[in-house]
């Protein structure tokens, strides 16, 4: 049985030191993701504590079935949607099928070269702003796709088993977020300067 | 610079999504590598398109700030059962 297993059987049982574990070795994941995908500190801390009072009164839900990172990414996704969509006029559904004709796969026309840049000149603090800036203009079921790939490292299918969508469509969103990222990224190396 | 794309580059644009994940089959890859030698446009955009795949995953994860987590643990009622973050 995996660590994760036996701590969510204990917290089940009301061991509450084992759901202590659980939140602490999860906490920085769950709140990196809330911060990229809300951008906004206070959301993210919301997103963080309603994710965890949530995994918390539905821990009895839990039986296994998927491992338990993917069903607590899932609620924080889940979270931070809704969240977003208590803003705004309601958007895409996360089921809904990306149009193929929307130049999904069309190779951008600005050309900027800073590929060859070594990393440690493109990271600055300033970078990193304008990179947090990027992510929050995708579209949020972009977002989501490229935060849960990209950034927090989960797999294309378990990307797909957290937002109940197909791996293909996963392919697709993903390449969408990173064409529109580095596009925005090219923009932004080109106005400083740091591209060729 | 402006990227007049043949048909070949939108053809290849399609596969680039496996390619950049290593999950295309030989044949594609080679196909694509070709093409890349001698596509200067499309070979930038791989490479800025891998490069900024490897700036988002290297920037460092966001620490929970000590206040946060207090109150994380405050609302979920275990203050004594959990280490005090390190920020």
């Amino acid at each position: 049985m995996d660590n994760d297993l036996a701590l969510v059987q204990a917290a089940q049982h009301g061991d509450k030191r084992a759901f202590a574990q659980l939140v602490e070795q999860y906490e920085q994941r769950v709140y990196n993701l809330a911060r990229k995908m809300m951008r906004d500190e206070q959301d993210a801390e919301d997103v963080l504590q309603e994710t965890f009072i949530s995994v918390f009164r539905n821990l009895g839900n839990f039986h296994g079935d998927s491992n338990f990172s993917t069903w607590l990414y899932r609620i924080a996704t889940n979270a931070s949607l809704m969240k977003l969509r208590s803003r705004k006029p309601p958007p895409l559904s996360l089921d809904e099928p990306i149009e193929s004709g929307d130049g999904a796969n069309a190779l951008p026309r600005e050309i900027v070269d800073w590929g060859i840049t070594p990393e440690e000149a493109l990271l600055s603090g300033e970078t990193r702003a304008q990179m947090d800036a990027a992510i929050a203009t995708l579209p949020e079921t972009l977002r989501a796709v490229f935060v849960l790939r990209d950034i927090e490292g989960l797999s294309v299918q378990e990307t797909a088993d957290v937002l109940d969508i197909s791996v293909p469509n996963v392919k697709t969103r993903l390449h969408r977020a990173r064409l529109l990222l580095r596009e925005s990224l090219s923009i932004y190396f080109k106005e400083h300067a740091i591209a060729k | 610079m402006n990227h007049e794309h043949t048909d070949l580059c939108g053809e290849l644009s399609s596969q680039l999504p496996d390619y950049l994940d290593g999950e295309a089959r030989e044949a594609i890859c080679r196909a694509i590598e070709e093409h890349l030698a001698e596509c200067e446009d499309c070979r930038v955009v791989v490479d800025t398109i891998k490069k900024t795949v490897t700036l988002y995953r290297q920037a460092p994860m966001e620490q929970v700030p000590s206040n946060v987590h207090r109150r994380l643990v405050r609302v979920l009622n275990l203050d004594d059962l959990t280490q005090p973050s390190t920020k």
